[in-house]
């Protein structure tokens, strides 16, 4: 490792280093892109994939985004943008989680939807997608769905979970899980051109709260359906959200909940 | 008694987004979302002076009542 050490300093420029000498010395030293990637990141100098990154995120916390693991459930209009955004911002491990696979009508929004892809599991897609983008990203597929009983184990040592289910119950299921195995989840909710997001810490219960008065499984969505651009819009935001937490800056969305009206463009905070 | 009605999202669709109005004494959120031709079963989260309210909550005068819909997708 002193030798990919040296390598790695001598191929930097300006404490950069690019994606083709990352590969090289991925070859030389029969190192995986993931070893090389968080061995660079370790010694303080930055993958020039990155570079726009910077200074809004350093060098040191592009290494806390490598080493933390998010789990996005859900990868359908919300899901597939927090794991595509979230990858090219450098969050090292994502497992995704969700049992279906691409049909005909999520093409309007889903962003790792297409004609190819139709019949194939949305979370192989986006492995491949995502390995595509970068392999040092380990994203890990799982075609199946969260429940109580395989919760505990899929949300082990994940830094935060990220809400991107197409239900209420689900949602609660998810926020009830995140509490109990003690992580810190991003909620959120589309329907048309409205969206909303929250944040749940550990010990809170934001989510129970915002459907404490719902007296049916489905929202508005069933009758407004799901926009590309509103699940980009609140997608991202959950996105940003996820890498706060991670980060550990900026003013979270704790006890208070961002309502986003595309129709009016009007953002509006409730404290709920 | 005089309250603030304010609607959000799809809620807004064909109905005035804020409105002052006159309600009769005993009027409660319900009877507000009906008087909306709101279904019940779309409403979200009621906020009754920024706080949580129920259905049932009976509104005073100078009360602003806002009312979000049920949203679940993703």
């Amino acid at each position: 490792m002193q030798n990919a050490e040296f390598f790695f300093h001598k191929h930097s420029s300006n404490n950069m280093i690019t994606s083709a000498w990352m590969a090289t010395a991925s070859e030389i030293f029969h190192l995986t892109p993931a070893q090389v990637e968080e061995k660079v990141l370790d010694l303080g100098i930055l993958p020039a994939r990155y570079k726009r990154n910077q200074c809004a995120i350093s060098t040191s916390e592009q290494f806390t985004l490598y080493k933390s693991h998010v789990a996005i459930i859900g990868c359908g209009g919300l899901g597939c943008y927090v794991a595509e955004e979230l990858a090219r911002a450098g969050v090292g491990r994502i497992t995704v989680i969700d049992p279906d696979v691409f049909e005909e009508h999520n093409l309007n929004r889903q962003l790792m939807s297409s004609l190819s892809e139709l019949g194939a599991a949305k979370v192989t897609v986006a492995a491949r997608r995502i390995a595509e983008i970068n392999p040092a990203i380990h994203l890990l597929p799982i075609q199946s769905c969260l429940t109580i009983e395989n919760g505990p184990e899929l949300l082990q040592d994940v830094t935060v979970a990220v809400d991107a289910l197409d239900s209420v119950s689900a949602k609660l299921m998810l926020a009830s899980l995140c509490s109990s195995v003690g992580i810190p989840m991003v909620y959120a909710a589309i329907a048309g051109w409205f969206g909303q997001i929250a944040c749940q810490l550990p010990g809170d219960d934001i989510v129970e709260r915002i459907y404490q008065n719902i007296q049916v499984e489905n929202g508005i969505e069933q009758k407004q359906g799901n926009l590309a651009f509103t699940a980009a819009v609140v997608g991202s935001l959950e996105a940003a959200e996820a890498s706060k937490v991670i980060l550990g800056k900026g003013r979270l969305l704790t006890g208070r909940m961002l309502v986003v009206d595309l129709l009016d463009m009007e953002v509006n905070e409730i404290t709920v | 008694m005089h309250v603030t009605v304010k609607l959000f999202a799809g809620f807004r669709n064909g109905r005035i987004p804020i409105e002052e109005t006159e309600l009769p004494e005993g009027t409660r959120v319900i009877d507000v979302v009906n008087r909306q031709t709101i279904p019940v079963n779309e409403v979200g989260i009621i906020m009754l002076n920024n706080r949580h309210a129920k259905l049932d909550t009976e509104l005073v005068q100078g009360d602003i009542l806002a009312l979000f819909p049920l949203v679940g997708g993703g």
